[in-house]
């Protein structure tokens, strides 16, 4: 059997699974559909949030992040974890006894204010809107990688599958298809770092490898990695080499975006009690960190592996012929992620890192420039398998899990997309009457619609595909989790605060971010360039997220101190929402 | 439940987010990033503390935090008899 029918035969069984789920898991109910009738179990929970969180971006780009940056990069690692400790700490058990169904639901009943539920809406929306594209794309990669299907065709047929489970089953229908999704893709992403893991330290956990002996030289492995990076001119992998306010900001900015992402946080809302909610995000945590620590450990592995088959007989000797080449650099040539043009025309492939300090040595060996003239991180993962010569059978659980990590997360945002329509605007602002089955239906129908946009954004991304996730975080970072943690942590805030607040944490994020990046992301419209130094304090846009927060709160308190608190009702509210007794059972309203 | 033992509560709960979330800053922005050159003479496998708080410390650090308080809050729940029955 070759590879492409094993990998149709793979991914296909993991399709009919979750349209399986999907059947079996019909929600009757509206609080089945924004909740799945709170009725998850923690352990269960904690997996489907792991599966909602790790997007295509933590499966196939996360370890290339991390192997072309090393230590500097970190950020990605800590800040997306870190932010799971806030959540659990400082939203998940009060959002969960509040119980109601959306973010913009509390923030529009905390603030006692249509005005306030509609900024949270706008926000939630743009949000969740460019994070899917992103999803949807990634899909669509994946299809036309492994299955050899046109892009367009792929993400049809990977809509068909999320409008399978998501239209019929809601929140229930997902949950338990992320589960699957999550066993699907944490399998494909182990099964490679094990086998290289043994392979390069004879370490069975990958965990344990990145920081055992690398057998071949008998040094410690990333040791051996500094060295041999540091022979072909690149920078150490395990030092420093970044602006380090810059680094605590943008890890930050990771953490508050992470915990203030209204996709994840709707998650905690089917659990069956506020204790459960903790423990919730415990789960959640170890789930994620299953992937989290193996990641590193691809990364400084693959990053060693590739410079070793360059240069198999060591860096200081001849590297191999473009000829010669293994096999899986040839196939991802044709994909145009990996390039090579023989600049000295000697036939051999060097590759190094051509800086200034570096261009005697490169002259003494008759180089004349790095001749791998593109290396997509987004390879290392997907290439692994065969880059450690695995059997096809794993390529094809790569296939499966790259796709599950897109899918799981795709359906998360879109029930957040589709509650925030038919909830907080159909039913809370434009029609309160609303039948609890009309509002089901409502529900549906916005999934659908919701569906339908993500594709057609899909099949044609826009230009700023990649630069939007950053705008998501910061979004996220900058406006809903303050908001959230003073509607808990403030018993005096009020509207007029939180809205002034919300409104300047957006707006200064999206002022820097568009300062640097354009207005709109249309290119050529920046006002400053996009560099280091041209950033204030060297604070990345990126980073802003933080610093949006800050505002956030000042301004807020600021407009507190000026007005009236809020009113004694809303402060017995809050009184209620600080104590777990009482959350049982799922409150319609 | 009193406004008295309401405050009580309330006030053993910050206590106990303070001191997770002082913890949670240790060791990430702490050992992981800021206080990195002062623990770099401990060496681990091949490179120093700090970046083994950065790769994999901070994360284990966080699932032990979260299910820590997670569960002395239980506890507390139920001395101020405010838990879920």
């Amino acid at each position: 059997m070759d590879q492409f029918t094993l990998n149709v035969i793979v991914v296909g069984l993991s399709f009919a699974l979750y349209i399986g789920i999907a059947i079996w898991a019909r929600a009757g109910s509206t609080s089945e559909f924004y909740a799945a009738n709170r009725g998850i179990h923690p352990v269960l929970n904690g997996m489907a949030t792991a599966a909602d969180w790790m997007s295509a971006a933590s499966f196939i780009s996360m370890a290339g992040l991390i192997a072309f940056v090393g230590y500097d990069n970190s950020t990605y690692l800590m800040g997306w974890t870190g932010g799971y400790v806030l959540l659990a700490l400082l939203l998940a058990p009060y959002l969960r006894k509040f119980g109601r169904f959306t973010v913009p639901d509390f923030i529009g009943d905390r603030f006692y204010s249509q005005t306030a539920r509609i900024v949270a809406v706008v926000c939630l929306l743009t949000m969740s809107i460019t994070y899917v594209i992103g999803q949807m794309a990634g899909a669509g990669v994946a299809f036309s990688r492994f299955l050899e299907v046109d892009k367009d065709t792929g993400l049809m047929i990977a809509a068909f599958v999320v409008f399978c489970y998501a239209v019929l089953g809601g929140m229930k229908g997902i949950t338990y298809t992320q589960v699957a999704q999550y066993c699907v893709l944490i399998v494909a992403y182990t099964i490679p770092a094990i086998f290289i893991s043994l392979q390069l330290t004879g370490d069975f956990l990958p965990q344990l490898g990145l920081f055992g002996t690398h057998t071949e030289s008998g040094l410690p492995l990333l040791a051996k990695l500094d060295q041999v990076l540091t022979e072909l001119g690149f920078s150490t992998y395990t030092d420093h080499h970044s602006n380090t306010f810059n680094m605590v900001l943008f890890t930050m900015s990771l953490m508050i975006g992470t915990a203030g992402l209204p996709h994840v946080i709707i998650r905690f809302f089917t659990v069956p009690k506020v204790s459960d909610a903790r423990a919730s995000a415990g789960w959640a945590l170890v789930f994620i960190a299953l992937l989290y620590t193996v990641a590193p450990a691809v990364g400084a592995m693959a990053r060693l592996n590739v410079i070793t088959t360059i240069y198999p007989n060591g860096t200081a000797e001849a590297p191999i012929s473009y000829d010669s080449r293994p096999d899986w650099m040839h196939s991802w040539e044709n994909t145009g992620l990996l390039g090579f043009e023989d600049l000295n025309g000697d036939g051999l492939i060097q590759y190094y890192n051509p800086t200034d300090a570096f261009a005697e040595t490169a002259a003494e060996r008759g180089w004349e420039g790095n001749e791998i003239t593109n290396f997509n991180r987004d390879i290392l993962v997907l290439a692994n398998p065969e880059i450690a010569g695995l059997p096809p059978m794993v390529i094809a659980l790569i296939a499966a899990g790259g796709l599950a990590a897109a899918l799981s997360t795709a359906a998360g945002l879109l029930l957040a997309i589709s509650s925030a329509v038919s909830h907080d605007l159909i039913k809370s602002v434009i029609n309160p009457s609303i039948s609890e089955k009309n509002e089901l239906l409502a529900a549906r129908i916005s999934m659908a619609a919701a569906i339908v946009v993500a594709t057609i954004l899909g099949m044609n991304p826009p230009g700023f595909a990649a630069q939007v996730v950053a705008l998501a975080f910061g979004l996220a970072a900058s406006s809903l989790f303050p908001a959230i943690m003073m509607g808990i942590f403030s018993k005096k805030m009020n509207s007029a605060g939180a809205i002034t607040g919300m409104i300047v944490g957006i707006g200064s994020t999206l002022l820097y971010i568009f300062t640097y990046l354009g207005w709109f992301f249309i290119p050529g419209t920046n006002m400053l360039p996009n560099t280091a130094d041209a950033w204030v304090f060297g604070i990345a846009p990126a980073s802003f997220g933080t610093i949006g927060a800050i505002l956030n709160f000042i301004a807020a308190y600021l407009v507190l101190a000026m007005t009236k608190p809020a009113p004694q009702e809303i402060q017995d509210l809050v009184e209620s929402i600080r104590v777990p007794r009482g959350a049982a059972g799922a409150q319609a309203h | 439940m009193s406004d008295k033992s309401a405050s009580a509560y309330w006030s053993a709960n910050i206590r106990l987010i303070t001191i997770c979330m002082v913890i949670w800053a240790l060791v990430s922005f702490g050992f992981g990033i800021i206080l990195r050159p002062l623990i770099s003479g401990i060496s681990v496998g091949g490179t120093d503390l700090g970046f083994w708080f950065a790769q994999q410390g901070s994360i284990l650090t966080f699932i032990v935090l979260v299910f820590f308080y997670a569960f002395r809050m239980k506890s507390i729940d139920r001395e101020f008899g405010v838990d879920e029955q």
